[in-house]
């Protein structure tokens, strides 16, 4: 790790003047993943902001009859959290599906949204990489990228955004509170990300220095859903392809179905107009494999992980059925 | 070929580091003791208990949050030592491995480790132990199928898994007054 200054934010305005003022300043919540990129040098910043003393652990009801999740508050507490676990398992079942219990208990909401691509040429700094060095080129797309994206990629980028709590908040129509050196502001969950074009460095939309203070889940609840992570082994590892799933059927035919897709692209993938067209069908297997195709359609494989497009596919009919399958 | 061994400018590039930040004074409550250290803020909370307090039966496997093998209790709260700074655990009570025991007494856990055989080389140990104290913490894991998932943060090079597993099941049933 380069040398740094520290300081312990105690309140919201503390953290943004602080951010703000000091010279290449990171925050810092969980640490789980600035820390690591730290240790091989892919993250230098000159100052951290601890984040972790603000007062922005709660989970609370929101007016509109949905549930605010504070940035502060961890990955395993928002999973195990009640309301959670009743009105939104989607999200409790993906955030369970992530890291580990131990990594679940440092890692906060805000920290998650925020994690950076698990490429392991980003990781690399020997080798080029348009995401950590602009201009520098990528290595993924002619090396190995079995772990890589198969939408919405470009010729300078195809990572993958890795976290799985995203995709089922994307799925969901969560929004993202905001607060910086403008004010406050609201960010639908759709436009956080973005996709790499030619700006791989840039994760998401916000500035550096902006502060996410909380994730509101909306008053609509799905009670049947299913997150499907396929993965290299059972538990402790990163998406291949991952299905948030998320429908609601009224008289034998389909009445709301909301999904997104993790391990595919640089953001997780939701596609509404495909998701529209199956509003009033039967909730069969291959309307499933038509809703999968559509979704899938501009797919495009590299050397490596071309055998992602199939398996998506195959992930998104047997989400949808597992979903369909819950009480 | 050639271009990915290509040195990515700036990696190593010839900025001007800042200033190398002053040591800090922490304060770290470890075991029911307060150790004061002059440390810098980049020291991870493992490298403080290893390095300068020499609380050495916390292990570091990968020092990426990847193994467990650091794993220590904050607050009665399992988390990897070597993803945290010291310097962020101020104030909080740290329980390693060395904490767990009283005196001659070993923590039931313990004990059933040694009585499953529940290790060959011993080095992932410590975090396995504490990880399971954590997990008994939280209160979520009821079946075999649980444990395993909900100590999969912790991994065995020895693959000494099933030993593992006998010896906390027999703890959890010890605590349910079987
Ligand atoms: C071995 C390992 C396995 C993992 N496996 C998975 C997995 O399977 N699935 C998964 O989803 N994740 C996985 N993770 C990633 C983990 O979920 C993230 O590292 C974690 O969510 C990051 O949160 P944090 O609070 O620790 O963030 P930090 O590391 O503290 O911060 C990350 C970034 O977010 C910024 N930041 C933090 N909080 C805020 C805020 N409130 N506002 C603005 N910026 C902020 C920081 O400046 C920093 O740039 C894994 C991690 C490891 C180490
Ligand atoms: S895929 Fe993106 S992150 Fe990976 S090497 Fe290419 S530019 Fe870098
Ligand atoms: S040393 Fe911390 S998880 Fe491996
Ligand atoms: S006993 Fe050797 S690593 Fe677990």
């Amino acid at each position: 790790m380069n040398s740094f200054s520290y300081l312990r934010a105690v309140n919201v305005a503390d953290a943004v003047e602080d951010i703000n003022t000091k010279n290449k300043a990171k925050f810092i919540a969980g640490g789980t993943n600035i820390l690591d990129l730290m240790k091989v040098n892919v993250e230098r910043p000159e100052h951290l902001t601890d984040l972790t003393r603000l007062p922005l652990t709660e989970i609370q009801n929101t007016e509109d009859g949905g549930l605010r999740l504070g940035a502060l508050a961890t990955n395993a507490v928002t999973a195990w959290n009640e309301q959670v676990q009743q009105r939104y398992p989607l999200l409790a079942k993906a955030i369970l599906a992530g890291a580990s219990a131990q990594l679940r208990n440092m890692a906060t909401n805000g920290g998650n949204l925020f994690q950076r691509t698990r490429c392991y040429y980003f990781y690399d700094t020997a080798t080029p990489c348009n995401k950590r060095e602009p201009g520098s080129g990528c290595s993924a797309i002619n090396g190995y990228n079995r772990i890589h994206a198969v939408l919405g990629t470009s010729e300078h980028c195809i990572a993958t955004h890795p976290s799985d709590m995203c995709v089922a908040l994307a799925a969901l129509d969560a929004k993202v509170n905001v607060t910086g050196t403008k004010g406050d502001w609201v960010v639908d969950f759709a436009d956080f990300h973005r996709l790499p074009g030619d700006q791989p460095e840039l994760d998401n939309n916000l500035q550096p220095g902006d502060l996410v203070t909380s994730i509101d889940l909306p008053a609509k609840t799905f009670s049947k859903v299913q997150y499907l992570k396929l993965r290299d082994r059972q538990s402790y590892a990163f998406a291949i392809v991952s299905v948030a799933a998320a429908i609601e059927l009224e008289g034998g035919t389909i009445k709301e179905i909301q999904m997104a897709l993790g391990g595919v692209a640089h953001k997780p993938w939701r596609d509404k107009s495909a998701e529209a067209m199956m509003i009033g069908k039967t909730p069969t297997k291959e309307n499933f494999r038509l809703l999968a195709e559509t979704v899938l359609a501009t797919a495009k494989g590299y050397s490596y992980n071309s055998f992602k497009i199939e398996l998506a596919k195959r992930a998104i009919v047997r989400a949808f059925t597992e979903a369909l399958q819950a009480v | 070929m050639s271009g990915i061994f290509k040195q990515a400018s700036g990696s190593h590039a010839t900025t001007l580091a800042p200033a190398p930040a002053e040591p800090v004074k922490v304060r770290l409550k470890i075991n029911g003791q307060e150790h004061v250290l002059n440390i810098a803020p980049w020291v991870t909370l493992l490298d403080a208990l290893r390095e300068y307090i020499g609380f050495t039966g916390t292990k570091k496997g990968c020092d990426h949050g990847q193994c467990g093998a650091c794993t220590v209790l904050v607050d009665g709260i399992r988390i990897n030592s070597c993803l945290t700074l010291a310097v962020m655990r101020e104030g909080q009570e740290i329980t390693t491995i060395e904490g767990l025991a009283h005196s001659e007494d070993l923590h039931p856990l313990q004990k059933a480790f040694i009585e499953h055989d529940a290790f060959q080389c011993g080095y992932c140990t410590p975090g396995q132990i504490c990880s399971a104290v954590g997990m008994f913490n939280e209160g979520k894991a009821n079946t075999l199928d649980d444990i395993k998932e909900q100590m999969s943060g912790n991994i065995c090079r020895c693959g000494a898994y099933n030993n593992i597993n006998a010896a906390i099941l027999q703890v959890k049933g010890e605590m349910a007054g079987e």
